[in-house]
């Protein structure tokens, strides 16, 4: 992208959470489910004196997408970093119910979710991990109807359990700039010690767990320029797809033989793992 | 965390409600509703204690006059600077004023 591009583009990236679902959305058909209004904040961060936000951090919006009913469900990742804590997992997964529910009421519903969180809010612990399964269930009975679109953007990226999430929508679009990850780099290093991961080391970060290389290696579907006309109009695409034949979850296995040639002796580079993704999943 | 609460005069009903920012390090989330004509209520929700008077001081600049319309404010905030603040309140007015929806 050059300057004068950079200059003029509609950034996707610099959107909050409730600006990119309005975005995504046909014009005039963005309307807002258990918004700031419904005031459904986390009750468990008050008591641990964190301010909380109105929406708990996650925008649920419904509306028409390329003519199509759509349900988009925003993550804000400068909100507690999109933690997912009890109150924002059951507004994702109820949505994703109910989408469930139109579908098989014989009103087709479709569902993008906009990924750009760390994984569970840990200060609401189980509650978040297990509104975190119910987001997966959700995703795994919807994408049966419809496809379940992923979207991580950045610059927070997609970590935790989110990114199980991520693995299990039907398609999955990054940018550049988006991560998507199990475990986030500071994680690793603190576990597994700076020889093994190094988490200051950004080139490393990006090119085993950034955009460009997560569509290389099968990860994601698409990997598109932080643009917001271009960002909806590759999910217009993938919906204009339909179901895939097999899901990436469904290769789960294809995806453990590629492991299980990781060479362990040496630091993998980014190459590395292309090779490696490239020979097992072609 | 500190709870504050302030009351001033105000014009007609606000126009509508709306929500402008993000509860985000150095940031705030300004929640506008209409009231009844004449008095607006402020509530904030902060990270930072013992900004009450600075907290006072900025509101009485915006609200003083007791022109702008009438509304139920909510803020929370995470430890944004007084002109921030500012620009917030400022935007969740325009907002509504333009007729924006959450």
């Amino acid at each position: 992208m050059n300057i004068e591009n950079l200059l003029t583009r509609d950034s996707f990236i610099e959107r909050g959470a409730r600006s990119r679902a309005q975005a995504l959305l046909d014009p005039g058909t963005f309307r807002e489910l258990a918004g700031p209004f419904a005031r459904l904040h986390s009750p468990w961060l008050a008591m641990q004196k964190l301010v909380t936000q109105a929406d708990d951090g996650v925008v649920v919006a419904k509306g028409m997408l390329a003519g199509r009913r759509t349900v988009v469900l925003a993550i804000e990742g400068a909100f507690q970093g999109g933690s997912m804590g009890e109150i924002g997992a059951a507004k994702i997964a109820g949505a994703l119910e109910l989408a469930a529910r139109d579908n098989e009421r014989g009103i087709p519903t479709q569902a993008v979710i906009v990924f750009e969180t760390g994984g569970v809010r840990l200060q609401e612990a189980n509650l978040g991990l297990a509104g975190i399964a119910e987001i997966q269930s959700a995703i795994v009975d919807l994408r049966r109807h419809r496809p379940v679109i992923g979207v991580s953007a950045g610059t927070v990226g997609c970590y935790g359990g989110m990114s199980i999430a991520a693995g299990l929508c039907s398609y999955f679009v990054m940018t550049r700039e988006a991560r998507l990850g199990l475990n986030g780099p500071q994680v690793i290093e603190q576990e597994a010690g700076v020889a093994e991961f190094d988490a200051r080391q950004r080139s490393l970060i990006w090119g085993l767990t950034g955009g460009a290389q997560r569509t290389a290696t099968h990860l994601a579907d698409a990997c598109v320029d932080d643009d917001t006309a271009a960002i909806r109009a590759t999910v217009i695409d993938l919906f204009a797809r339909g179901v895939p034949a097999t899901h990436r979850s469904d290769r789960a296995g294809d995806f453990l033989a590629c492991l299980g040639r990781v060479d362990t002796t040496r630091q993998a580079t980014a190459q590395d793992v292309r090779d490696l993704y490239s020979k097992g999943l072609a | 965390m500190e709870s504050l609460e302030y009351e001033f005069a105000a014009g007609q009903p606000a126009p509508g409600r709306t929500v402008s920012g993000v509860v985000s390090s150095g940031d705030l989330e300004v929640l506008l509703e209409p009231a009844a004509a004449g008095r607006t209520t402020v509530a904030v929700q902060t990270s930072v204690d013992g900004y009450g008077g600075t907290w006072k001081a900025l509101l009485e600049r915006v609200f003083g006059a007791g022109t702008l319309p009438a509304a139920r404010i909510e803020i929370n905030d995470n430890g944004a600077t007084p002109g921030v603040v500012r620009m917030r309140i400022e935007q969740a007015y325009e907002q509504v004023n333009n007729g924006a929806k959450p």
